[in-house]
């Protein structure tokens, strides 16, 4: 193994990060903190690979983070489904789902793909908000404690190790896809359509298989949310949420695996430090994707990563 | 059997015929070239005969089987590929990267296994990077191995182009105004560059507009006008047609 590389170090790197962590979390609020950073992180590295990797825009992941969450919520009340057995079924239909829309969505380019995918996220929110006798409308529902093998898991410390075991997989997961032929075509379809479809890329097929796998990552990390806070409401499927997302992986560093978790875990820390900020968050994170755009356009990670190198040769 | 026949290909833009009634042939082994005036439909013939646009009327056969409206990867797979007028570079991506991307069809593509990162994937690309390592030094890229192709000049990018494009091993290359932009120096390099591709057994089909270079190099010159077949022969027969001196050469070709 070479620890050099920045894909061994930056996964020991987050390991160790994970591992030490409770140390410095004094109570639950803290704990509470880091949890959702570890969830937006799972679905950022997702996302990533949709919009960073592959170059392709959308404003409404938030919905299958949504259906993910609903998914174990109803199958757990209202139903009695292990909880286990939920999530997959969420992440089943998310799977289909996505995949139905991906065919027609995926053909839309630039601003056509961004209103395609608002709207399919939109109409996800509404079917959450208006099925009241399922999801409890726009008040939301309680969702069951996660169990397995009759053991129910309660509380910020043992959540705290699962998310961050998830997210460690997620991050594996997505390093490995990037670095193989697959990761290849999928950075060729954002560096030029027409020359990878020449070069024998079936540029449509790649689009729908990372919509569709980045649309089943988001639906687990709902589902993982919806046992974790016990309670869920259709903003979780939201269009706020889906920009939150959009934002944290462009912050963090678009075709950056390490990137989408640190953009992740900046916008999620961000809301709690300034509690004013909550009454302005929408205008901050517009005013940080701006931001980025004009004056870091490849993200944080990215860029830190060129100027830190310069400073070495 | 002809390596490619473009029978009565149509093709129009908003009433504007790009391609019109045009029939050719391009026999195995030698190097062609397509020369005429700007307009004249030479990229949009290459990019119907590789599948980025499909043909309102006409056939294109290739190694006698049909091709006309198949997709661009599929062609890729049969043997077709080409470079670009305007780069098409994956400039998210390094040089090497980038003619690995040309090896995708010869790549272990399997999703579960890559996700895993599995021996195979790894020894796959093992062996790829090194083919692609072969194929730089092949058009002369050598010192750009490692290199980010954001920071490489112009015309180290237009070979590169090359070199990913017979990553794919292709029976046929559409070379699109490879000289563009080059110095006489990087001209001549590239001259000598086709002639390497030619004698390796790939069919070489040119579109340019250095006479120099097409006239040296080339077996068989097809002059298209208006998207409709001018004329076509040797070097010496256009360099002294009349059309073609009136349409395009103008009275210096014949010195050409
Ligand atoms: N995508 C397109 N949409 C509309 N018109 C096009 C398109 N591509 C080419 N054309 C038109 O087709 C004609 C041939 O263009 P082109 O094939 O690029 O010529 P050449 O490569 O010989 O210079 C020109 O009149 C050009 O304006
Ligand atoms: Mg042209």
């Amino acid at each position: 193994m070479n620890f050099k590389t920045p894909r061994t170090g930056g996964m020991l790197t987050l390991a160790a990060l994970i591992t030490i962590m409770p140390l410095f979390l004094p109570n639950s609020f803290y704990y509470d903190i880091v949890i959702l950073i570890g969830i937006n992180a799972i679905v950022c590295v997702g996302l990533n690979l949709l919009i960073g990797y592959t170059g392709q825009i959308s404003l409404g992941h938030a919905g299958f983070f949504g259906i993910g969450a609903y998914f174990s919520g109803i199958l757990g009340i209202e139903y009695a489904w292990p909880a286990f057995a939920a999530m997959l079924a969420g992440a089943v239909f998310v799977g289909v789902i996505s995949f139905l829309v991906a065919r027609p969505i995926m053909k839309l380019k630039g601003h056509y793909l961004a209103m395609g995918t608002l709207g399919m996220g939109i109409i996800i929110s509404i079917i959450l908000t208006q099925e009241g006798d399922l999801t409890g409308g726009p008040d939301g529902m309680p969702v069951n404690p996660f169990t397995v093998f009759g053991f129910s898991v309660y509380g910020e410390k043992t959540w705290y190790w699962i998310v961050g075991a998830v997210l460690l997989i997620t991050v594996w997961l997505s390093l490995n896809l990037v670095d193989s032929p697959v990761g290849r075509a999928l950075r060729s379809v954002h560096g030029s359509e027409v020359a990878a479809e020449t070069l024998g890329v079936d540029v449509p097929h790649y689009k729908v298989l990372i919509f569709v796998a980045s649309a089943v990552i988001a639906s687990l990390a709902g589902s993982i949310y919806a046992h974790y806070a016990g309670f869920i409401t259709p903003e979780e499927a939201g269009f706020i949420h889906s920009i939150e997302l959009v934002t944290m992986v462009v912050l963090g560093g678009m075709a950056s695996t390490f990137g989408a978790v640190v953009g992740a875990a900046i916008l999620t820390i961000l809301p709690q430090l300034l509690t004013v900020f909550h009454d302005y968050e929408m205008l901050a994170f517009g005013a940080i994707l701006i931001g980025t755009m004009i004056f870091m356009r490849r993200g944080l990670v990215p860029t830190l990563a060129s100027l830190f190198q310069r400073k070495l040769s | 059997m002809s390596l490619l026949k473009v029978q009565s290909l149509n093709l129009s833009f908003g009433g504007v015929n790009a391609i019109d009634a045009l029939s050719l042939t391009i026999e195995p082994g030698p190097i062609h070239s397509i020369i005429g005036p700007n307009g004249a439909g030479k990229t949009t013939l290459f990019n119907l005969i590789t599948g980025v646009y499909v043909p309102s009327d006409g056939q294109i056969l290739f190694e006698d089987k049909e091709i006309a409206g198949k997709k661009p990867w599929t062609l890729a797979a049969m043997g077709l590929a080409r470079t670009f007028q305007n780069l098409q570079i994956f400039f998210n991506m390094t040089a090497i990267d980038n003619i690995m991307v040309g090896m995708h069809l010869n790549s272990d593509t399997r999703f579960l296994p890559s996700l895993l990162r599995l021996k195979s994937i790894i020894r796959g690309d093992n062996e790829n990077r090194e083919k692609s390592a072969e194929l730089l030094k092949f058009v002369g890229l050598g010192d750009y191995i490692g290199a980010d192709t954001d920071s490489m000049p112009y015309g180290a990018l237009k070979r590169l182009e090359i070199a990913r494009s017979l990553a794919t091993q292709p029976k046929i290359l559409l070379l699109d105004e490879p000289a563009a932009g080059l110095n006489p120096a990087e001209t001549g390099e590239l001259d000598g560059l086709i002639q390497k591709i030619a004698a390796s057994g790939v069919t070489v089909v040119l579109v340019e507009h250095d006479m120099k270079l097409v006239m040296g190099v080339s077996d068989h010159i097809i002059v298209l006008e208006s998207g409709k077949l001018l004329c076509e022969g040797s070097a010496d027969e256009i360099r002294h047609n009349p059309d073609v001196i009136a349409a395009y050469l103008g009275e210096s070709g014949r010195n050409l």
